[in-house]
């Protein structure tokens, strides 16, 4: 038998995610929704449950289910219906969670995954091919439901020994986000999730910043023989909150059901939890003895009712969405599909980039400079291009000052951590600083010089036909320089006047 | 001076000022409040100086509404910011509300006087008023009677003169009942005329607050005062409140009153209450109503539609009491499934346990189709029996209760007779139609209530024809031998 469990059972993976809806307040109430707040300062009596209060649905988050049901493909329902989910726990102060059972806002829709290609033949043998291929996953549904407060089992404050509830999160608006049980591996569960978050942001349906808890996913794992038409039995892996989380906890639930399988034992109904630290699943809790949540109809609202004129009011306002920007981009731009996918994964990155595309000579260096060297300035200094200090059109005139040769590629890198964070005009950074290239023809094969003066041995290698101390001597070379060379224009006089020395 | 009509009388002519009114009230309250045990909390000292403060608008032309400076009080399931509310439950004993309800909030804009809180059975559950821990209320006509329930305080306090006025909440006939066991004019608005924001929660889909009161005309003041839309209820009606006194006109000429056949069958009520209430229509009759037969085909399973759904939202509206939060926590627990068990155990009382584990059980799976789901079919069908029935009449009448007030202890180990007493209340509040009792008779010393039932929203006909019954009679001017 092979080791891979994959090529004797076909994996099937569907997800739920939940995903903080972006509204200033609760769900059913005026709180604040905020993040880092106070413990259970961001609450209202509603969110406490006292007796008496009533939930009143903050009308923001229809328009926020309409974006993410068209940008989906879904049907969004003109009728949708909160129901009651009851079940006992400290952080949910009413008793029972409001959320959509029967009746969801959005349902039956899809989206498109890019994957990586596996060749004709199927079963598990399928070879990757180095390509990618899309995939189509179906969207079930999508429901409103109001967030659960926090449980802090706390051995960590000092002197305490019991749990701790905050109440800040209880109530925030959720959409849950049901999938098909479309996905195959876990490599595609990571690829949706992706796409479905760069969707919402996009949207500007949730910020879904998963280390903040806005964007949380479940999921259910069967494996079946292949050929099988059958789901085998599958467990629903609870709140992963990080993409290796999530391809790890699904690798992990493959592997223990395989041997399971394997053995010949029978899967069961279970839910599962992942341990991040010894990367396997265990059982939580079996289905059998599963809660029952008592469903019905909330009768403290009204159905919500959304007409088509809103629908098309949505529908007309909605930004283009990350699947037609990449189509958009591929078509207006010359770029490697690759960049593209970088510049087009998030949406303020890539009207950055068209901002600076558009004042720049070259399409190409924007596109370079944004996907590699400013995103790493920006990771490395900890932030966002939204607060970059660097306009597009300003980091436009850096690339333009390279472009010209007037600075050094690694120089221009060099000054990019402190544009980032402060800002400036990099013309006069550059006068100041001395940064200059100096294109003087002279100057630069006096520096030649010398190093093929100092460096005999290496300059011979290169002579006997070796190219590799070339680099090496250019290195001598820039830094004689103090970086302030045109490396093309150095590489080309060192390899003349090492011939011409002969 | 104990009617609403005469306090506003002698406030308009100044005979009486708020203050004196109240401070009469708070005294009624101690002494026969407390003794019938109708009142459980007064606020004696806010109630005094929101009094000189009416006394004050008065005095500069500024009176907010008829019910300016008129003392009431509120069933204890209605919350008022810094005042305790505790449904007469243990498990809310300790309860105060940081927030102010609706309920509050509309009566002090119109200027009433809130004096404190009316017994009722706890969390509105019961028929009698005594599943409370503060004891059972008292009929005011015999202390060893029932005064009905669950808003039993706020009827037997009106009845004995504690106040002009109080607030009830009726989820199956708890206003209706009891104020037709205490001879006072009950009133059930349709469904979401007034806010339930601040009504403790008994079954979300039934419950609405309404008025106790002598006349008809008084209980037009105060639905004015309370009703109409409130953004912090979904369920509140799109409505203004509507103008109610203009359709006191005493003209019922014309119109048409429905007597549903279901409702006068042999082995229905009391034949003395039948018979009572049988004269009431007569009476109207006699001022020109038409009087015709209708049909409510499904009144055989009004009562256990009622109960399957009324328990079905009590056991999730309940749920929050768990000991986690506020209210009474159970002492000594060493873990969370104790702490739920223990407080909820201990909090409760009997009934109150009794319906939330029917409501649970109809909701469980495996039962929510035969129970909870066909109770909202045959809901439906109730609905549309009444429609039927009001394109052949313009109000309904027939008996508010099967029987007058009974003898405390009688029904306690029987809840299965005193569910069936609801035969002719629950209907309303399924259809969630607007009811009124007004007194109609007496037997043998005690009131009869007879029911009017209205289309939804058109609090004006009932009240209309309630008014005109009473200015042709004088049942709603007897008054129980204790106020007399």
């Amino acid at each position: 038998m092979s080791d891979n469990p994959l090529d004797r059972y076909e994996v099937v993976i569907g997800l739920e995610v939940h995903t903080h809806l972006k509204t200033n307040s609760k769900l059913f109430s005026p709180a604040p929704v905020r993040y880092g707040d106070a413990p259970n300062h961001d609450v209202h009596p509603i969110d406490l449950g006292m007796p008496g209060v009533l939930p009143v649905l903050n009308e923001k988050v229809i328009g926020l289910a309409i974006r993410l049901g068209l940008a989906t493909h879904s049907r969004v329902n003109t009728r949708s219906v909160f129901s009651r989910k009851n079940y006992f726990y400290p952080d949910l102060p009413k008793g029972y969670q409001i959320s959509q059972y029967e009746e969801p806002v959005v349902s039956d829709g899809w989206l498109e995954i890019e994957v990586p290609a596996v060749s004709e033949g199927g079963g598990g043998n399928g070879k990757k091919t180095g390509g990618t291929t899309i995939k189509r996953i179906g969207v079930t549904r999508a429901h409103l439901e109001e967030d659960a407060g926090k449980s802090i089992h706390d051995v960590a404050v000092a002197g305490a020994d019991g749990t701790h509830i905050d109440l800040n999160r209880a109530g925030v608006p959720l959409l849950e986000i049901v999938s098909e049980p479309d996905l195959r591996s876990a490599v595609e569960a990571g690829a949706y999730l992706r796409t479905l978050r760069s969707i919402l942001r996009y949207l500007e349906v949730s910020d879904a910043d998963m280390e903040k808890g806005q964007f949380r996913c479940d999921a259910n794992v069967s494996l079946r023989l292949w050929g099988s038409e059958e789901f085998g039995t599958r467990t629903e892996i609870k709140n992963l909150n990080s993409f290796s989380n999530v391809e790890g906890a699904i690798g992990a639930e493959i592997i223990r059901q395989a041997e399971i399988l394997d053995d010949g034992g029978e899967i069961q109904q279970a839910t599962m939890a992942y341990d991040v630290d010894r990367r396997r699943t265990r059982v939580l809790r079996l289905k059998e003895n599963a809660d029952d949540y008592r469903y019905f109809d909330d009768p403290d609202l009204i159905p919500l009712l959304i007409d088509e004129e809103l629908i098309e009011a949505v529908r007309a306002d909605l930004p283009e969405l990350p699947e037609q920007k990449l189509v958009r981009f591929r078509d207006q731009y010359d770029l490697p599909a690759e960049t593209i996918r970088i510049l087009v994964a998030s949406r303020p990155l890539a009207d950055y980039f068209e901002r600076c595309a558009a004042a720049c000579t070259s399409v190409k260096a924007a596109a370079n400079w944004i996907g590699r060297d400013l995103r790493q300035a920006l990771s490395d200094g900890g932030r966002g291009i939204e607060n970059s200090a660097l306009d597009a059109e300003t980091l436009a005139v850096l690339i333009g000052l390279v472009e010209e040769g007037r600075l050094t590629a690694k120089n221009a890198r060099d000054l990019l951590p402190e544009l980032v964070a402060q800002g400036g005009d990099p013309v006069s950074l550059m006068e100041e600083r001395g940064l200059e290239a100096v294109s003087d023809a002279g100057v630069i094969d006096e520096w030649v010089m010398q190093v093929i003066q100092a460096n005999a041995g290496a300059v011979e290698s290169v002579r006997a036909g070796d190219d590799k101390p070339l680099n090496f001597l250019m290195g001598k070379v820039m830094k004689a320089a103090g970086g302030k060379a045109n490396p093309g224009e150095v590489r080309t006089r060192l390899v003349e006047m090492i011939r011409d020395s002969a | 001076m104990e009617n609403l009509e005469a306090q506003r009388a002698a406030l308009e002519a100044s005979e009486l000022s708020s203050l004196e009114l109240v401070s009469a009230a708070l005294a009624r309250a101690e002494a026969e409040g407390r003794s019938l045990g109708a009142v459980v909390g007064l606020r004696a000292e806010a109630a005094l100086a929101e009094a000189a403060e009416s006394d004050a608008r008065r005095r500069a032309g500024e009176i907010r509404s008829p019910l300016d400076g008129t003392p009431v009080l509120l069933k204890d399931n209605m919350v008022m910011q810094g005042e305790p509310t505790t449904c007469a439950s243990r498990i809310l004993e300790p309860f105060v509300s940081p927030y102010d309800g609706a309920a509050a909030e509309r009566l002090q804009a119109a200027g009433a006087i809130i004096l404190g809180r009316a017994n009722m059975d706890e969390f509105a559950m019961g028929a009698t008023t005594e599943n409370s821990i503060f004891g059972p209320a008292r009929n005011p006509w015999d202390p060893e009677r029932t005064c009905g329930g669950s808003s039993g305080g706020s009827a037997a306090a009106v009845a004995a003169g504690v106040t002009g006025f109080a607030l009830g909440s009726d989820t199956g006939g708890s206003i209706r009942q009891p104020a037709s066991f205490c001879g006072v004019v009950g009133m059930k608005p349709s469904y979401g005329r007034v806010s339930r924001w601040g009504l403790v929660a008994f079954a979300s889909s039934l419950d609405q607050i309404g008025p106790f009161t002598h006349t008809a005309r008084e209980a037009a003041w105060v639905l004015e005062a309370i009703s109409g839309h409130d953004p912090r209820d979904s369920t509140s009606l799109p409505e203004k409140s509507p103008d109610l006194v203009s359709a006191l006109t005493g003209d019922v000429s014309g119109l048409r009153i429905g007597l549903p056949k279901e409702y006068f069958v042999d082995d229905g009520a009391d034949s003395g209450v039948v018979e009572a209430v049988r004269q009431g229509v007569a009476e109207l009759e006699s001022a020109g109503a038409k009087v015709v037969e209708v049909s409510l085909p499904h009144t055989p399973y009004v009562v256990s539609t009622y109960y399957l759904v009324a328990t079905a939202e009590a056991s999730s509206n309940l749920a929050r009491y768990d000991g986690a939060r506020f209210g009474r926590r159970a002492e000594g627990v060493g873990d969370l499934d104790s702490m739920y068990r223990r407080s909820r155990s201990e909090g409760f009382g009997d009934e109150v346990k009794r319906r939330i584990l029917l409501g649970t059980y109809v909701l469980s799976a495996g039962y929510f189709d035969a129970y909870y789901r066909k109770a909202q079919q045959v809901r439906t069908l109730v609905r549309s029996d009444f429609e039927r029935a009001f394109e052949a009449c313009d109000v309904i009448a027939g008996p508010t209760y099967p029987e007058v007030a009974f003898s405390l202890g009688a029904r306690l180990d029987d809840p299965v007779s005193l569910y069936l007493g609801d035969i002719y209340t629950v209907s309303a509040n399924l259809a969630g139609l607007p009811g009124i009792s007004l007194p109609c008779g007496q037997l043998q010393g005690l009131p009869v209530g007879m029911q009017l039932l209205g289309r939804s929203l058109d609090e004006a006909t009932l009240l209309r024809v309630a008014d005109a019954f009473q200015r042709r009679t004088d049942h709603h001017e007897q008054s129980p031998p204790r106020a007399r």
